[in-house]
């Protein structure tokens, strides 16, 4: 379970952010998590809801996007469904992720005095 | 002013990041590929399940190459050596990270290994990473190659159920093929599984016990090494001292 350690990284660039701005409070952290990013939402909001307590996050919504996975030929750029084999079965060529392993940290909203 | 939801309150500013979440490990990676680079060693990130036979994979591998081209190891295991001091017996220079609790390694811990004096003069470095197939995909080690063991034991369906792990597999060893006879296993059931889930499937099947199929995989690191070698390239400094 490494969505703890995620969030910890997470956390600390969200405190420098807010720092940086002189923040009192976070109220919304926006993260896209791919399907291939071998990160599992739902851990990754509980581990959230432990380690945001006594933070500047404390009362902040994580708000997480799912993306799934878009794969597409690498030669003739055909998109695959999902469940197919990862070769083009019109030419061949080996398939390439469109989109759908990203893990990041989008919009954030935080409370200034 | 808030500019999100409209509600006009003077003080929520919403501030666009667009960061990779596990940035400050892919600087590490970074650092560490150009330690790589610099000292030319062509490292490997071996993952794969408990019991996989990663280590058994990696003495093997020290037979083979023994005094032809120099094979160091990094182990990591929540407790004990005991990986490491296989490593070892089996002539590999091997310096081993204990997580604790954690269940994969990450580009900092390999850094702090990799300077260590054990592991000088290596050519080839084996990262072993802990034994899991779902964490230790999430992370760059800085590694030329990510190397994915699968034991036939483990059975056709895995690559269906952790696709995160074998797409990012440059080649897979399908090891233990020794025990086939003793399995219902179908070899070309996994390997269509394998082109299910990766794009350029590539496959060995190999025993490390009887050292059936074993020289494919040698071939593939030497032709391997070959490459990086290749023709004259300048490697960048190592900018950064340690004291």
């Amino acid at each position: 379970m490494h969505e703890y350690s995620l969030v910890v990284a997470l956390m600390e660039r969200v405190e420098a952010e807010a720092a940086a701005r002189r923040a009192i409070a976070v109220h919304r952290v926006c993260v896209r998590i791919g399907e291939l990013s071998g990160v599992e939402p739902d851990l990754l909001g509980s581990a959230f809801a432990i380690v945001q307590a006594g933070t500047i996050c404390e009362r902040a919504v994580l708000d997480i996007k799912r993306v799934p996975a878009r794969w597409a030929c690498s030669g003739c750029h055909r998109p695959l469904g999902a469940g197919e084999r990862l070769q083009c079965p019109a030419c061949g060529a080996p398939a390439a992720l469109a989109g759908g392993d990203e893990l990041l940290l989008g919009e954030i909203d935080l409370e200034v005095p | 002013m808030c500019e999100t939801c409209g509600c006009g309150d003077p003080h929520m500013v919403s501030v666009e990041l667009q960061d990779r979440i596990l940035s400050v490990n892919d600087r590490e990676a970074a650092h560490n590929r150009d330690h790589f680079a610099a000292h030319g060693v062509m490292a490997i990130n071996l993952m794969g399940s408990p019991g996989s036979g990663k280590t058994a994979v990696l003495e093997a591998t020290a037979r083979a190459f023994a005094g032809r081209l120099r094979v160091g190891a990094i182990a990591g295991d929540l407790e004990t050596e005991r990986d490491a001091e296989r490593l070892r017996r089996a002539g590999i220079p091997t310096r081993a990270i204990t997580t604790g609790s954690a269940c994969h390694l990450d580009a900092a811990m390999v850094h702090d290994a990799l300077h260590h004096e054990s592991l000088d003069g290596a050519r080839l470095l084996f990262i072993e990473n802990v034994g899991n197939l779902v964490c230790p995909a999430v992370y760059d080690l800085g590694q030329a190659f990510s190397v994915v063991a699968l034991a036939v034991t483990e059975g056709e369906d895995k690559p269906l159920k952790y696709p995160v792990m074998f797409r990012k597999a440059d080649l897979v060893l399908v090891t233990k093929t020794d025990l086939l006879p003793h399995l219902d296993l179908r070899l070309d059931q996994l390997d269509d599984a394998l082109a299910h889930v990766m794009p350029r499937p590539a496959v060995i099947h190999l025993s490390a016990k009887t050292g059936e199929g074993l020289g494919r995989w040698i071939d593939w690191l030497d032709a391997q090494v070959q490459a990086m070698r290749g023709p004259d390239i300048a490697h960048p400094a190592h900018g950064h001292h340690h004291t």
